[in-house]
């Protein structure tokens, strides 16, 4: 496996009024892929952020960037680094070219016109280049935070809730751009409230509460993991009560009588459902259709942080 | 070193002040004719001269000392405060910036703000008075050496509040006071021998006096020792600085 882009090694923060916000966090990001950080509020997720930027002084641990240790080697790892805070914080009286520009310079870029020209146009904020942010609407300041966040070309983009307070379409169109500075070569870690949001975007997953990482898989993985699948049968005829002879199948009967619920596990060879079919046609149980359903990001998520 | 983010910030703060010029630049240099309406003209035709100068062209040092003062620690203050406030700071302290190339920026652009304001009273001084400089060279070296430590003391009252009331504080309740009382309008010499003495406890009358040297060879303390004064207040300023700003002192958490 290649160099990780993102490396944190035992890192704690302890603020100073003695809430311990990160307690021993590993984690490791590889490069090109889109990670999405889950947590509650309060989980720990923006303390991280913080501590790889370089706004939080971490209490110990340690972090490398392509390799590099962002204290030692702040210059190369912080140029490498854009971050996009949850907050809307935007120099409300500058008009968005400047600000743009001013963001470059400050990580020690050259002006470069074109490249500059091409984030706005992406963002759709390039007939906005000369107006104040003040003037702007809060989807429009979310992007002029990521065109600042993007102009001096980083490797490793920290996105935290950058669709928050962001329309639907906005938001949809906002994912089109993260999966094509996906395909540039960036890296992308996000947080987010809305899982719908990882569940579409992320290619793994980690889930932090109360400042320690839980977990942290392939979304994929993570939902055949931690998920479960429902085989759901609807009856021909209604059933006052299950037959004794399918109590090792643990269904579950639905009030009305008309479905049995199957929950099996999708990761195992033999689910048994072949079985369950035939056991069921053997005491003269029919139905008239039959569909499944997993669980959500959202539901796993929810059981992760509930353990 | 980080030549293009000195720029940007330095770049950015003075573009604030050509786009608030009436703030920035008209409201100084109105406020200064005033000050030499009454002062100069009022008091003037009572007090005609202090060691030998007119006081109409005596007052001229102290009230571009006083814009200076004012301005420098206003223009350092805000220019970081500003960013703290709308937390816009998230970038600078995640930006590729050293704390030198921070202050190059910062402080470099609140001097010069206060230079250009210094250098313009000094013209609006001369449709008044008819103004000599004895010696323009040392004149300058003031000017640059008062305006680079006080706007350093500005961004560390900026780096300090953490409310607009704390930012207004130190320049109301101690620089202004400071000032008026540095020897702006009269020569410590004009007071009793006790108060003399506590003036002489005020650095400002140190940077006013010098000052004043470098026009008419006239001052209430020594060169050298003005000199010195600003050196020691410049580099108290550039520790503390150094120090807020490498261990995150009310920037970080």
């Amino acid at each position: 496996m290649s160099k990780p882009i993102l490396s944190v090694k035992n890192l704690n923060k302890t603020y100073a009024g003695g809430f311990q916000a990160l307690k021993n966090i590993d984690l490791e990001i590889q490069k090109g892929e889109i990670f999405a950080l889950l947590g509650p509020n309060g989980a720990g997720k923006t303390t991280l952020i913080g501590c790889v930027c370089g706004v939080v002084n971490p209490t110990s641990g340690d972090i490398l960037v392509d390799g590099h240790n962002i204290k030692e080697d702040f210059r190369l790892t912080r140029k490498l680094i854009g971050l996009v805070p949850q907050e809307l914080t935007v120099e409300m009286f500058e008009p968005v070219l400047d600000t743009v520009n001013f963001s470059r310079g400050l990580f020690g870029m050259a002006p470069e016109a074109t490249h500059i020209e091409n984030i706005l146009k992406k963002l759709a904020l390039w007939e906005k280049r000369n107006n104040r942010i003040m003037t702007l609407s809060g989807g429009m300041k979310r992007r002029v935070m990521i065109a600042k966040a993007l102009s001096h070309e980083p490797q490793l983009l920290f996105l935290d809730e950058p669709t928050a307070g962001v329309d639907v379409e906005l938001r949809r169109d906002m994912w089109d751009q993260v999966k094509e500075l996906q395909e540039l070569g960036v890296t992308i870690i996000l947080t987010t409230h809305y899982i719908e949001e990882a569940e579409e975007m992320a290619d793994r997953i980690g889930v932090i509460n109360k400042g320690e990482i839980i977990v942290t898989e392939n979304k994929n993985k993570l939902m055949q993991k931690f998920g479960r699948k429902e085989l759901i049968l609807d009856l021909n005829e209604k059933l006052d009560k299950l037959p004794e002879s399918l109590s090792q199948w643990n269904l579950e009967l639905n009030s009305t009588g008309e479905h049995i619920k199957y929950i099996y596990d999708s990761t195992k060879e033999e689910n048994g459902i072949s079985q369950l079919l035939s056991d069921l046609c053997a005491v003269d149980i029919t139905f008239k259709d039959v569909h499944t359903d997993q669980s959500t990001l959202e539901e796993i998520f929810i059981q992760l942080v509930k353990r | 070193m980080n030549f293009y983010a000195i720029r940007a910030i330095y770049n950015f703060e003075m573009a604030r002040m050509w786009r608030t010029m009436a703030e920035s630049i008209a409201s100084p240099v109105i406020t200064t004719t005033l000050y030499f309406v009454v002062f100069g003209a009022a008091i003037g035709s009572r007090i005609t001269e202090i060691d030998g100068i007119s006081y109409g062209a005596f007052i001229v040092p102290g009230l571009i000392m006083l814009s200076i003062l004012n301005e420098s620690t206003a223009n350092g203050s805000f220019g970081i405060y500003m960013p703290k406030f709308t937390g816009t700071i998230y970038e600078l302290l995640s930006a590729p910036v050293s704390y030198i190339e921070i202050l190059l920026g910062y402080v470099g652009a609140a001097a010069t703000k206060s230079m250009i304001l210094g250098i313009l009273i000094l013209i609006t001084a001369s449709f008044f008075i008819p103004l000599e400089i004895k010696h323009p060279v040392l004149m300058f070296v003031f000017l640059v050496l008062t305006s680079i430590s006080f706007s350093m003391f500005g961004f560390l009252i900026g780096l300090w509040a953490d409310s607009w009331e704390k930012l207004q504080i130190v320049p109301m309740l101690i620089i202004t006071p400071l000032i008026f009382l540095g020897g702006s309008f009269y020569s410590i010499y004009m007071l009793p021998p006790f108060w003399q003495k506590v003036s002489l406890l005020n650095p400002v009358v140190y940077l006013i006096s010098g000052f004043r040297w470098s026009f008419y060879e006239k001052s209430d303390v020594s060169l050298t020792v003005s000199l010195v004064m600003i050196s020691v207040f410049l580099v108290t300023c550039l520790l503390l600085t150094r120090w807020t700003l490498k261990t995150g002192y009310r920037l970080k958490s």
